[in-house]
């Protein structure tokens, strides 16, 4: 992918410094207006120009950009600023997101409380809606919606294999082999997304739909990078892969039935077909082995583990509210793009 | 060189079936064991660790869809 549009001061600064060279030993730091942009900010959730920002910051280690130098990935300069945005966004998350009373909780004490926390988040009937009612067009742009995170999907919880040990780590790549198609790359879960947006008509190519993204969106998947790439969270990333996979199964299937509904083929239904039955394995490991294991083998970790779990939770929340607000009052949940 | 096609496959050890009773959910399937149908057909298996229903509710059986947590399906 290329460089997105910058959406306000801190994004138009940080575009035009990543197109350039990278700085040399005796160079001056990238002069980025970070402070600024944090002190503007009235809902960093919702602020497109610093989730903007720190995506771009975080994509460097993932793809990076067609038009940015890879070595920008480990820039100091770019890591302090990216430092200084993600204080601000976990000091956030960790502010307004509840999290259950982790004391005393064992292994088996975790799972079932991430199986509760989960089983409580109805949110705002999403799944249910795609199911029943969405026209064509609201299938794709949950698919626009989707495709950023969908089209690298696992690669977030995969920076968490090699710092965990023992059953945790067994257990997450058993739940990542999965992911990434044990072996067959036309199985691998992105693989398969891709397909089903080619069936809609829809550019598969990764992130070929960013400007289209809202800030939401993007909060909702910096929050995964924020987890994986901090051994500090290896607990926050067990707890959110648990409740990702504990809130997959059924909404699958309604996923999978709004695009039978409106006549697409196995192919384009795969998809969500394989998550009904992927997920149905995934989150009884995810919950007992891997987060249930952390717990066991690391229990200063159960409130971190806890926490991951209800940021995934309270922000697919706050993106499906996003799109059924959209929806309900006749708009698109996209940016004019 | 490896993928010589004149080599004998390397045999792949055997590893024992493991099933774990999920607590209100479902029968966790790990390592080499063969699931049928009524009928004694093999059941193609798509995955490595698989999941089998035991609430009775699921729409792939006998695979598990997650279909205990909304029927309020219970071992306990």
């Amino acid at each position: 992918m290329y460089l997105p549009t910058p959406r306000g001061p801190l994004s138009s600064a940080l575009v035009p410094v990543l197109r350039g060279p990278v700085p040399g030993d005796d160079d001056a730091a990238p002069a980025l207006p970070v402070a600024d942009a944090l002190a503007a900010s009235t809902d960093l959730l919702e602020d497109d120009d610093v989730q903007l920002a720190l995506f771009c910051l975080y994509e460097l280690h993932y793809r990076g950009f067609e038009d940015v130098d890879d070595r920008w990935e480990w820039e100091p300069g770019l890591l302090r600023a990216r430092r200084r945005l993600e204080d601000a966004f976990e000091a956030e998350l960790r502010e307004r997101i509840k999290v259950p009373d982790a004391h005393g909780l064992d292994q088996a004490g975790v799972a079932e409380t991430l199986f509760t926390m989960a089983a409580a988040e109805t949110g705002p009937g999403l799944a249910r809606y795609v199911g029943k009612k969405a026209s064509e067009g609201q299938l794709k742009e949950l698919l626009v919606q989707r495709s950023l995170y969908q089209l690298k999907e696992a690669d977030p919880h995969t920076w968490a294999v090699p710092r965990l040990a023992g059953g945790p780590k067994a257990a997450l790549v058993e739940i990542q082999a999965d992911e990434y198609g044990g072996g067959d790359p036309e199985r691998m879960h992105a693989a398969l997304f891709a397909q089903t947006m080619r069936g809609l008509g829809l550019d598969d190519a990764y992130g070929r739909y960013i400007e289209e993204l809202p800030a939401i969106t993007l909060a909702s998947l910096n929050a995964m990078s924020l987890f994986g790439l901090h051994r500090r969270l290896r607990g926050a990333v067990a707890g959110h892969l648990a409740a990702f996979e504990m809130t997959s199964s059924l909404p699958n299937r309604f996923y999978g039935n709004g695009f039978r509904r409106h006549g697409h083929g196995p192919e384009t239904t795969l998809y969500f077909d394989e998550h009904v039955e992927a997920d149905a394995v995934h989150e009884q490991i995810a919950g007992r082995d891997l987060a249930g294991g952390l717990a066991r083998d690391e229990p200063e970790l159960v409130p971190d583990i806890l926490f991951g779990a209800a940021v995934c939770l309270a922000l697919d929340d706050a993106v499906a509210e996003h799109i059924m607000s959209a929806w309900q009052a006749g708009r698109s949940s996209l940016r004019a793009g | 060189m490896l993928d010589d096609p004149d080599l004998p496959p390397v045999p792949r050890a055997p590893r024992p079936a493991v099933i774990v009773a999920c607590p209100d959910g479902p029968l966790l399937v790990r390592g080499d064991a063969e699931i049928r149908d009524d009928a004694g057909e093999l059941v193609p298996r798509r995955r490595a660790t698989v999941a089998l229903c035991r609430c009775g509710a699921s729409a792939i059986k006998p695979w598990c869809d997650g279909s205990h947590k909304a029927t309020g399906f219970t071992t306990r």
